[in-house]
């Protein structure tokens, strides 16, 4: 499914970080564990096609991300890699279904409204489907990310450190339910965290501050 | 979700914001809009008016005023010429027509203006009701007379001398309407029409006459008359462009009258016009360039706040050139909407004045017209907003999505 091979890449200044060989299967999923500035960010960056690294290639379902033009690779990302950020940024001159259909056009995927539907009532959020973001609490926000970045049934899902903002309790829910989700929808979570508790739930493991 | 409601939506988010942007635009606009349509209406109103006048042959006196007194019918006479001079002057080789006019005389402010129906031709005159006058002391009024005075054929009144309503009345000799003009948007309209030995015969206070009398000319040519008559004014067209050569200079040289241009002289009052309207005008442009700047200012500050938002947009599949068109349209909604409210603000505000000033009602001006530059005065307000969300719009194409995303 994901495919890493030679990859190089630098990061904050000159330092370059270099992972010789990395194969995701199928229905597998990946923690990536470091200290902040470990360089967990720019791997996801790159992993994600939003940035390109110094050398190495990227492969997601046979496809060489960095091999395509920008605009395809912004197109593909839409469509098949799910990212969820530290904070639950979402657009907040939108309600939530409006981040939704945003998701769905921005991608160039048909707006459909019973799937937006489907999915916040996977998230216990359809009694918010109207609601400004700005109204939602951090956790409720948060969810809203990750029914975003599952919207479009995704190949890959990225988080780079979600549970950041959340309190414990909220961490384990939050990690546990992108994985439950991810599994679902047939993709491969990536997930970049510190929370140790979670590490047996994943079957490989990257861990940056030994390299 | 389209690009456009997705701008819609920031801007209905930040509603002050829009509010001073949207007013700003349309008070330029809206000025602009004025000034064009006002100005457009008069010049029309001043063209329509002196069409087939080539020349003007009065009293010395100053030539803006004759023109003024005579074919705009808003200021004084400035005198009387002899009318065996004119008829001298008529016998020029270089004169094709020449229209007789006796001023003097108004009834409820609209002046009686003796003539003959060459006069009424000359602004292609439709009769509303009646007939055209024959017989002195009858009148044949405009649609603004008959509308203001709620005059109508078979009604009588005295003239009064004089320019305006609160002049000595002259209570020997009673007019009688027998016609209605169409109104056909020049001076016609606010006219009463008769024969110029009625106006004569009022002022002479001869004997009363008892029995109709037809006038001498009441169709073209001048009145009998006696070496002593006199009448305001002669409109003259000439035979060929030889006359605007020689025609002024003999008049002004040779005759105690004096010739004057209608299209100079307008010329020279639009000239003179034209200063006050070029300063309003350029006051317009500023506030337009204030509205773009302050739109550029709104789009630049918010997207510092709104890096990020570009920033997911972007990890959520948006190409570039979408961001860029998308920062544009918001400029373009807000100044379109503000040409738009421009554009409804200043036909209101014309319509608005014209019904406030009786005056330029008269005139004709109103604020349900358009004019073609006004489709120009429209593209110009998109025009600005393009342009003021340019910088901004490209700052967010050159958006480094994986820096903006990891500085949090």
């Amino acid at each position: 499914m994901v495919h890493i091979e030679n990859l190089n890449f630098g990061y904050t200044g000159q330092e370059i970080l270099s992972i010789p060989r990395i194969e995701i299967r199928e229905g597998q999923h990946m923690m990536i564990l470091g200290n902040s500035g470990s360089g967990k960010t720019t791997l996801l960056h790159i992993l994600g096609g939003l940035l390109k690294p110094k050398e190495g290639k990227v492969t997601i379902d046979g496809i060489d991300l960095y091999k395509q033009s920008a605009t395809a690779r912004d197109k593909y990302r839409g469509r098949s890699i799910g990212l969820v950020f530290q904070k639950p940024h979402l657009i907040s001159a939108l309600t939530v279904q409006g981040n939704l259909l945003l998701a769905q056009y921005l991608s160039g995927m048909a707006q459909d409204k019973d799937r937006i539907r489907a999915v916040l009532s996977e998230l216990d959020l359809v009694d918010k489907i109207n609601a400004r973001v700005k109204r939602l609490s951090q956790g409720e926000q948060q969810r809203v990310t990750i029914a975003r970045a599952l919207l479009n049934k995704p190949r890959v899902i990225l988080a780079d450190e979600p549970t950041a903002s959340l309190d414990d309790d909220n961490s384990s829910r939050v990690i546990n339910l992108l994985k439950g989700q991810a599994e679902k929808n047939g993709a491969s979570l990536i997930i970049a965290t510190h929370d140790q508790r979670v590490k047996k739930e994943f079957d490989l493991h990257l861990d940056l501050n030994e390299s | 979700m389209t690009l456009f409601s997705l701008s819609w939506n920031y801007i209905k988010a930040k509603p002050l914001n829009t509010l001073l942007n949207v007013l700003l635009m349309s008070l330029g606009i809206a000025i602009i809009l004025v000034l064009l349509i006002f100005s457009t209406q008069l010049d029309d109103k001043l063209s329509n008016n002196k069409k087939g006048i080539d020349l003007v042959v009065g009293a010395k006196g100053s030539p803006l005023q004759l023109i003024l007194a005579n074919v705009y019918h808003i200021d004084f006479p400035t005198g009387n010429i002899k009318l065996s001079e004119a008829r001298t002057l008529t016998r020029n080789r270089l004169v094709k027509s020449a229209i007789p006019l006796a001023l003097g005389d108004n009834y409820g402010g609209f002046r009686i203006v003796g003539t003959n129906h060459d006069y009424f031709n000359l602004y292609q005159g439709q009769i509303q009701e009646g007939e055209l006058w024959q017989y002195n002391l009858e009148a044949v009024i405009g649609s603004n007379v008959a509308k203001r005075l709620s005059l109508k054929p078979g009604d009588e009144f005295f003239g009064a001398h004089g320019m305006s309503v609160a002049d000595l009345e002259h209570d020997e000799a009673v007019y009688k309407v027998v016609g209605v003009l169409e109104r056909g948007n020049t001076v016609l309209d606010n006219l009463i029409l008769t024969n110029i030995e009625s106006v004569w015969q009022v002022h002479e206070h001869a004997d009363e006459h008892e029995q109709k009398v037809l006038g001498s000319a009441y169709e073209t040519g001048f009145p009998e008359g006696d070496e002593n008559s006199e009448i305001t004014s002669l409109l003259i067209q000439y035979r060929s462009p030889m006359g605007a050569i020689q025609m002024p200079r003999m008049v002004n040289a040779n005759t105690n009258m004096q010739a004057a241009s209608p299209a100079f002289e307008t010329a020279r009052l639009f000239s003179l016009l034209g200063i006050g309207i070029n300063m309003i005008r350029s006051f317009a442009y500023i506030i337009i360039v204030i509205a773009g700047l302050s739109i550029f200012i709104s789009l630049f500050n918010a997207l510092k706040d709104r890096k990020y938002d570009l920033a997911i947009m972007r990890s959520l599949g948006a190409s570039k050139i979408k961001l860029f068109v998308h920062v544009i349209l918001e400029g373009a909604i807000i100044t379109s909407l503000g040409g738009i409210l421009g554009f409804f603000f200043g036909h209101a505000l014309i319509e608005l004045l014209a019904k406030y000033y009786e005056k330029s009602e008269e005139v004709g001006i109103t604020g349900f017209t358009f004019v073609t530059q006004e489709v120009w005065i429209l593209l110009i307000s998109l025009g600005v907003g393009i342009l003021a969300s340019l910088l901004p719009a490209l700052n967010a194409y050159k958006t480094d999505i994986s820096q903006v995303l990891a500085q949090e």
